[in-house]
């Protein structure tokens, strides 16, 4: 038995073809946005930019409607179309994607908000932090997103893996920060900001794991669980 | 055909234990059928599941109708119909010398996909059978039989009250549930139903549907259909041929959700060129 884990031929319904190329677009659209903003934010912390802050504030309104839009699209595909097996798991993970990065949006949203909050003279040791996990995450999104355009098992692992760098980040990030607020009581309101800030992106590199464990599950048809992830890493002889 | 012999004297014993085990109710082993020179079915191995609802699917001439007229032996009927390889129902070969056809089909009752009952009574559609095996030993009795099967069939409250109106006067999904009270009234273990709802309206077909999961309890049911709506809701157990070949074999749900062969992946997601 052969099993079909490549991009499928047409369905004999194009609409029904259309209707998912045009949904996964919307996806691909909606998640480049989100990756924008990522970046956008940590440049305006970065360099005390209130006008840039505000701009992604407003941003994620567009976000919130392409995701109104595509849930629309996949009830629409459900009711008139009935997905069956690869092309249900598109759906379903189409739906997934849809409110992870909705999410991601508002966490960038926030972060934006507590931009607003910050004085402009923050230390800049902790400012450089936050810019650090902000790119750490940002490429974690965009691997996740790859791998959804290519519907790549391996890359979407990658991401999974990733994941962990992120944690570590954060926590190192805390604990600088900690010792700046206790060195310099004056630096513990907008120290606070910026470790709700990292957390916020600690949440965004979660979010963009569950858009690879979505992408995993919709290539295999198998949840991306630890066993089943190391015993095809096995198969394949790793990632790298 | 050598080591047929073989076969049989080695296999019968250890296999009825496993089926026990398994539950297999009737198990088709390597299943040719040829009409004339054209090969219609290439060995197909199916067991079967007793209590369970097996779906059969697949593209029109694949044989999934041709395989369940191996299971009544229906193509006997049929001049130029072959079918090799062996059926084993309840451990015994259907198509041995010793068994006669028609207590088979007793045993098997099928259901075809256009209602036809018989030009008589809704009475005398349901105590025929049981008349000519001589299941009945009087008119009571014959009354409980054709009672209890039309409340298995649930349509006796539809038709308590008219039981001597012609069959032909019900409607078209009333008249198929007849059709499933007669193959029930003489007491099968086997249910083969080809289609049976493809002339039908969707809420006659949503009761036929309820009324398959009811009798799931009891029978082991075999249904062709080509609905794969159809095949999902009522079936435990998917089987997809295509061009006389058993492709794939499993569960309904995973079968639906994430089948192996990419055949099989391409007939239900409606990608077949």
């Amino acid at each position: 038995m052969t099993r079909n884990e490549s991009p499928m031929s047409e369905h004999i319904v194009t609409a029904f073809t259309d209707e998912l190329e045009h949904l996964s677009a919307n996806l691909l659209r909606m998640g480049g946005l989100a990756e924008a903003m990522i970046n956008d934010v940590s440049r305006a912390v970065m360099t005390y930019d209130l006008e840039l802050a505000r701009q992604v504030i407003k941003r994620d309104e567009s976000i919130d409607e392409l995701e109104a839009e595509a849930e629309k699209a996949i009830i629409r595909l459900i009711a008139l179309r009935h997905p069956m097996a690869a092309d249900l798991r598109a759906v379903l993970g189409a739906m997934k994607l849809a409110g992870d990065i909705e999410r991601i949006g508002d966490l960038c949203k926030n972060i934006g908000k507590r931009c607003l909050e910050l004085t402009g003279d923050e230390n800049r040791a902790a400012l450089k932090g936050i810019e650090r996990m902000a790119r750490a995450v940002s490429h974690q999104l965009q691997t996740a997103l790859d791998a959804y355009l290519r519907q790549d098992v391996e890359a979407s692992i990658k991401v999974l893996e990733l994941d962990d760098d992120i944690d570590d980040h954060y926590t190192s990030f805390f604990r600088e920060t900690l010792t700046y607020m206790m060195e310099d009581p004056r630096q513990i309101g907008s120290n606070t900001h910026l470790i709700f800030m990292a957390k916020n992106l600690e949440r965004v590199g979660d979010h963009a794991t569950n858009i690879a464990k979505a992408v995993y599950y919709m290539v295999t048809g198998e949840t991306a669980t630890g066993d089943h992830v190391e015993d095809r890493l096995k198969r394949t002889g790793g990632t790298s | 055909m050598d080591g047929n012999v073989e076969d049989f004297t080695e296999t019968t014993t250890p296999r009825q234990a496993e089926n026990m085990a398994e539950m297999i109710k009737v198990d088709c082993r390597n299943i040719d059928v040829f009409y004339d020179d054209k090969q219609a079915i290439f060995d197909v191995s199916l067991p079967i599941q007793d209590r369970a609802v097996t779906s059969l699917i697949g593209p029109s001439g694949c044989g999934k109708s041709t395989f369940l007229r191996c299971i009544n032996r229906m193509n006997d009927t049929i001049e130029i119909a072959k079918v090799r390889g062996k059926i084993y129902m309840d451990g015994a070969d259907i198509n041995d010398h010793s068994i006669d056809p028609v207590l088979l089909r007793s045993r098997v009752g099928m259901v075809f996909q256009k209602p036809n009952p018989f030009p008589k009574s809704i009475y005398d559609n349901i105590a025929y059978g049981p008349r000519i095996h001589g299941l009945a030993a009087g008119k009571h009795e014959l009354d409980g039989i054709v009672e209890s099967a039309l409340i298995k069939a649930g349509l006796w409250d539809e038709v308590k009250d008219r039981l001597t109106a012609p069959g032909t006067s019900l409607s078209g999904g009333q008249q198929q549930r007849l059709c499933i009270a007669r193959a029930i009234a003489v007491s099968p273990e086997v249910i083969l139903m080809d289609e049976p709802c493809s002339a039908l309206d969707p809420i006659a077909t949503a009761r036929i549907e309820e009324l398959i999961d009811e009798l799931r309890e009891r029978y082991c049911i075999v249904i062709v259909t080509h609905s794969m709506q159809q095949a999902a809701r009522v079936s435990q157990r998917t089987a997809f041929f295509h061009l006389g070949k058993l492709v794939e074999y499993g569960d309904t749900e995973r079968i639906f959700t994430n089948p192996e062969d990419s055949r099989t992946q391409d007939y239900i997601t409606g990608r077949f060129g």
